[in-house]
């Protein structure tokens, strides 16, 4: 399954972050995670979102450059090694990751890594046949935040 | 203290006797142009008629378009085999403005570079060492035959290579350099670095700096610096280039050489001419040019004359400092750039959106140049990858043409202020 990340193109100066961030919040999307690369002048915000289809049309309105990238969003077992076990698969399979990132869902038990490869569907494949369970925008978007917090 | 006191301190009525004079017979020879010629034909005029210099204002005006349009030859007033040389304008590429010159040509820019460089103190007995660049650019083969004319012993440095400059400085124990002023500013960093005192371990006293506009300021700052006398020199390759005019010892305007050159200012605006004090467009006719001669030529340079006569005695006037310039050309490392040039080269990569900025900035005593380039909204596709080789690319383009490497940033669609008139692109932040 896939997910949609959404990346903004944004100058590297102070209150680009902000300006994004206020956008999602006001259409009350929820960020799941994000990264920033950055060169001197300027920089791409990755985002993973709830609702990307919302987000794309609230941030374009806004004027800032953004489109989206199909990513594959890999359940993985929050514990030691339990990234290790992806990666080396990967490894073995000659899958070159471009861009990734993580975030634990269920702490202790499970995490999400988002892996961006140039052959998706590709990758897609070798990883759920290697037993990991990926999501789509729809499941992301389901993932209850506070689910596992125990009191 | 005069390379030719008879012409220099020549009354002003035997002055422009002269000027009438040489004017009629560069209105005759500039008929069998191609391009004079065609003028004359359509505005009917006859140059037999010239009687005075009071007609001056009826003839037609000369601009960097009209050369361009007849390049490469459509001004020339003699056979292309009289031509010994060519020189062509700083920076610009394509369609660069060229000048040619005859022998005799050559032999009177070379009498008047000298005749500036005398004036400022230059002897015989003087190292010269020119630090501008060599080739086409007026300013490095113009100063080189005007010191060797005085018989200086000349130092064909060329421009950049800083400890060589520094070195060759103190090996041949020059006296006088060429220089472009910013690069004088940048240059102290490196005498500072290598840990020698211009003052002490330099025999250098006179720097003639031009090229590049500048301010008094800058004059002054290097002065104290290095310890030099600075002149300032005006030239453009269009009137043969360097030796146009010059600084005198008192350093109080640029005597502009008036047995060589006609000169007016004129209201940019309604074209009519301004009496001298007044601030507008220096315009210049050529006296003595054979190969090509220009007539009226509008240097888009604005200044004023200083009325009244100079303290050293010379007679041709003075013009001031120059206050900046009538049209959009930047003038950046001595290489003069049009903004025209950035977004020719710009609307050429793909990947670049519709608008674009450029700013100009002074950092320590460097000229920089900072271009801002909007990304098409349809080549973004998350990539930074590809973003940094869009980059790269603008920055390989722009500095084939322009000569100079930009930094350039990319920035988002829509976020640079839109262009309405030409100044908005250019953001000149360059202060002393």
């Amino acid at each position: 399954m896939i997910v949609h990340q959404i990346s903004v193109f944004a100058e590297n100066k102070p209150g680009q972050l902000a300006r994004l961030t206020r956008i999602l919040g006001k259409e009350k999307v929820n960020i799941r995670a994000t990264t920033i690369a950055t060169t001197a002048t300027f920089g791409v915000i990755n985002l993973i979102v709830d609702d990307p289809q919302k987000a794309i049309k609230a941030i374009k309105k806004d004027g800032m450059m953004v489109t989206t990238k199909e990513v594959i969003a890999v359940i993985i077992e929050d514990k030691p090694g339990g990234l290790d076990r992806l990666t080396q698969m990967l490894f073995k399979e000659n899958v070159n990751v471009n861009n990734a990132y993580g975030f634990v869902l269920d702490s202790w038990k499970t995490a999400i890594f988002v892996v961006e490869v140039d052959d998706t569907a590709k990758a897609q494949k070798l990883i759920e046949k290697a037993g990991f369970k990926t999501l789509d925008d729809e499941a992301l978007s389901s993932v209850e935040p506070f689910h596992y917090v125990k009191y | 203290m005069y390379w030719e006191k008879d012409v220099e301190t020549m009354p002003r009525e035997k002055l422009e006797a002269i000027q009438v004079e040489r004017l009629k017979a560069t209105l005759k020879k500039a008929a069998s142009s191609y391009h004079y010629g065609k003028v004359y034909r359509e505005k009917g005029f006859n140059p037999d008629e010239f009687k005075s210099l009071a007609d001056v204002p009826n003839l037609p005006l000369t601009t960097k378009d009209d050369l361009r349009e007849n390049w490469p030859y459509g001004f020339l007033a003699v056979p292309r085999e009289e031509l010994v040389r060519m020189h062509s304008s700083s920076g610009t590429t394509g369609r660069a403005t060229v000048i040619f010159h005859t022998a005799n040509d050559l032999n009177f820019w070379t009498n008047l570079v000298a005749r500036c460089m005398y004036m400022t103190g230059v002897r015989k007995s003087d190292v010269f060492q020119n630090m501008m660049t060599y080739g086409m650019f007026t300013g490095g083969l113009g100063f080189h035959y005007g010191a060797e004319k005085i018989g200086c012993l000349v130092i064909p440095a060329g421009a950049g290579n800083s400890k060589r400059q520094i070195q060759l400085m103190q090996d041949f124990e020059t006296t006088v350099i060429h220089i472009i002023p910013s690069y004088a500013l940048h240059l102290y960093s490196v005498f500072e670095e290598l840990k020698v005192d211009p003052r002490k371990d330099t025999k250098v006293r006179i720097a003639f700096v031009g090229a590049e506009p500048h301010t008094e300021k800058t004059r002054k700052k290097i002065e104290e610096f290095y310890g030099w006398k600075a002149f300032n020199s005006y030239g453009l390759s269009e009137m043969n280039g360097p030796g146009v005019a010059f600084e005198c010892p008192c350093q109080n305007g640029l005597h502009i050489w008036e047995d060589s050159f006609l000169v007016e200012i004129i209201d940019p605006k309604t074209l009519k001419p301004v009496p001298d004090g007044e601030e507008g467009e220096l315009v210049m006719t050529t006296l003595l040019r054979e190969g090509m001669p220009i007539i009226r030529y509008r240097t888009k340079d604005l200044t004023r004359i200083i009325p009244g006569p100079c303290e050293c005695g010379r007679t041709h006037r003075r013009i001031e400092r120059f206050k900046g310039r009538t049209d959009d050309m930047m003038i950046l490392k001595g290489v003069n750039i049009f903004p025209i040039q950035i977004e020719k080269k710009l609307m050429d990569v793909p990947g670049v959106g519709t608008n674009f900025q450029i700013i100009l900035e002074r950092k320590g005593f460097n000229d920089e140049m900072i271009v801002k380039v909007e990304v098409a909204s349809e080549f973004f596709d998350g990539d930074l990858l590809k973003l940094q080789r869009l980059q790269r690319r603008i920055t390989e383009e722009l500095k084939g043409d322009i000569l100079i490497t930009p930094k350039v940033e990319l920035v988002e669609p829509g976020s640079l202020p839109k262009s309405e008139g030409k100044a908005v692109r250019v953001i000149d932040n360059r202060k002393d």
